[in-house]
């Protein structure tokens, strides 16, 4: 059983190949699609007819597409991503430069997110048609309706402007605290490892309504597949059989329904986190957040088209990780896939 | 028919949420359709001596940093808001029934190429997908548009092809080819009027997620350019104000794209409700 689990690994990892050729051979599209003379674009507004041919020989251009198509990918690998215009730095430096702030709020984000909308799902799931029930179904419906960038500048006004509670919605950090010591990037890992309380507390502060703007986004889809999930798992087979059984209601609700129902729960999640990625950009345009998603909108405006494909590139590859990682705890959870094939 | 109908009369009385939708799914219509000709003030006109001013009797929205109008600005915004969505809402309907059929109806290596195809597109963050096309595309509403049904292609897709597949060995199918009918043929005949429920019920899901997504795309300053009004650039100009308290600027935008969004959702449960009773929640 044990062998069937890691060749079902196996499967599932050669399966993220198509979908990782898909991705590039669309980006590869996508930088070739530029209306008018590609090199032109990459080589920016400045550019003399000498820069230009150079970017055409280097993006390899004058050859057939087929071969500019390998080039393409070679180039990927070797991580020469392009160089971002408006900065004159690698790509590939700028995001990653740029990713630890992204990801912390996106992280924090989605386990609000989850810490609200698992218990949610199911208290609504094991009383329908209570009041909690009935939160539970307004919220969901009321949270696919929230614009992000609305739901953030509507917090920015209540808790900034007319509470004071919240500190200005600008950056990571306020102007009187200094970044702590780099060592994940994540401002408040590093500020606790720094032992810096004050840069903690700061960083967190900052942090709490980015991350509660997405975890509003992120709680309806997670609530409603919870509550869902929680409604079909109890009403089967198994659970009327260990409530016969006599066991507790907490091993019924927790070992038996919620095991179950987490199966569709994590799939949603990857889902979830496909548009929390998306919201990300609102988001950080909202709160002035020094992630790629701000690196992004920055790049749209300034016609700085490598960084915008190495942005959409490094994002569809982000997602196909995280869905390969949701798959893999799916077939680590699942009883059931060892036995099937 | 009549049929039909009472059981949208039922369904409508029975649940007050989805009657509410409707009505409000009526307003929405009504002012994308008159909008121009019913605004107070003409949404582009600024008045210098008369900027930032809160809601009043004058100005029920209030005014915004070139003293144009809020209010009017929100109304004739619907028109653009909703055009966009529909336009990209039609072009994956179309687009995603004819693969999709061909896909379901065929199968073979047409529905490998499809299912790759969606599979494909929906291996990206949906939203970063659609900067990354009108990023390479060039950036105009058109633009907006294509990326939009792009990027809501798989879903139409995927249920036309399953929907299609169930029913392409079904009696009718027979009887129609008997009938000497080609397959092209029987798909639009006989098929697809088959499938167009559950097709109905999709776009109206999906027709709240267009428009926001149109609109969070002119907010990072995709798309429609200023002086336009639409929703989502209204509030990215109204963001700069929140933080000194002219919260008038972005909220009703913001609030007016919040109501079409829940509207077109709520509508979408209760069509759910009327084609597929089992499905209910």
């Amino acid at each position: 059983m044990k062998n069937s689990k890691l060749i079902h690994v196996g499967r599932r990892l050669a399966q993220a190949l198509p979908s990782i050729v898909g991705v590039i051979i669309i980006s590869f599209v996508l930088t070739r699609a530029l209306p008018g003379d590609p090199a032109v674009y990459f080589a920016g507004d400045m550019a003399d007819k000498e820069s230009i041919d150079q970017v055409r020989r280097a993006m390899g251009l004058d050859k057939g597409l087929l071969e500019q198509f390998f080039i393409y990918v070679g180039n990927l690998a070797k991580g020469v991503w392009g160089t971002s215009l408006s900065t004159g730095r690698p790509v590939t430096e700028e995001l990653l430069a740029r990713l630890p702030a992204s990801l912390e709020l996106t992280l924090i984000g989605l386990s609000l997110a989850v810490a609200i909308a698992l218990p949610l799902g199911i208290i609504a799931a094991t009383r329908p048609n209570s009041w909690i029930d009935h939160l539970c179904r307004v919220l969901v419906t009321a949270g696919v309706s929230l614009p992000t960038f609305f739901t953030g500048l509507f917090l920015v006004y209540i808790f900034y402007y007319l509470l004071g509670w919240a500190p200005s919605p600008l950056g990571r950090l306020d102007i009187l605290s200094l970044p702590p010591p780099h060592i994940t990037g994540f401002y408040t890992v590093d500020s606790l490892i720094a032992g810096e309380k004050e840069t903690f507390s700061a960083s967190v502060s900052q942090l709490v309504l980015p991350a509660i703007t997405l975890a509003l986004f992120a709680l309806a889809p997670l609530a409603r597949m919870t509550r869902a999930a929680m409604l079909g798992a109890l009403a089967s087979d198994f659970v009327r059989t260990a409530r016969a059984n006599g066991l507790s209601r907490r091993v019924v609700l927790l070992t038996y329904a919620l095991r179950n129902a987490s199966l569709s729960v994590l799939t949603t999640l990857g889902m979830v986190f496909s548009f929390l990625l998306g919201a990300n950009v609102l988001v950080e345009k909202v709160f002035s957040w020094p992630g790629i998603g701000s690196f992004a909108i920055q790049a749209l405006v300034a016609s700085d088209y490598a960084a915008v494909q190495g942005f959409v590139l490094a994002m569809a590859l982000l997602f196909i990780a995280v869905n390969l990682t949701i798959d893999l705890i799916l077939t680590l959870l699942d009883p059931r896939v060892g036995f099937e094939s | 028919m009549e049929n039909k109908a009472r059981h949208f009369r039922y369904v409508i009385g029975e649940n007050l949420v989805t009657a509410f939708a409707f009505s409000l799914f009526t307003l929405i219509i009504f002012l994308a359709i008159c909008g121009p000709w019913i605004t107070p003030y003409d949404p582009l006109a600024t008045n210098a001596s008369n900027t930032l001013k809160p809601p009043s009797w004058a100005h029920l929205f209030g005014t915004d940093h070139l003293g144009r109008d809020v209010y009017s600005r929100v109304i004739a915004a619907t028109q653009l808001d909703l055009g966009i969505a529909i336009s990209a809402v039609a072009l994956s309907f179309i687009i995603g029934c004819a693969l999709g059929c061909s896909a379901g109806f065929w199968g073979g290596w047409t529905d490998r190429v499809v299912g790759r195809l969606s599979d494909t597109i929906m291996a990206f963050p949906l939203f970063v997908l659609a900067m990354g096309i009108v990023a390479a595309m060039g950036n105009t509403v058109e633009n907006i548009i294509y990326a939009t049904a792009i990027i809501n292609l798989p879903f139409y897709t995927r249920v036309a092809r399953a929907e299609t597949s169930v029913r392409r060995n079904a009696g009718y199918v027979h009887a129609a080819r008997l009938c000497g009918s080609r397959d092209v043929r029987i798909l639009a005949t006989q098929v697809f009027p088959n499938i167009l429920p559950p097709m109905m019920v999709q776009i109206s899901l999906n027709m709240g997620w267009a428009i926001l997504n149109a609109a969070g795309l002119s907010f990072i300053g995709l798309g429609v350019r200023p002086p336009d009004a639409e929703w989502g650039i209204m509030v990215a100009e109204g963001a700069n104000y929140i933080v000194s308290g002219e919260w008038w600027l972005a909220i009703f935008p913001g609030a007016a794209l919040m109501m079409a969004v829940f509207c077109f959702n709520l509508l979408g449960d209760g069509l759910r409700d009327i084609v597929d009773p089992l499905r209910r929640t």
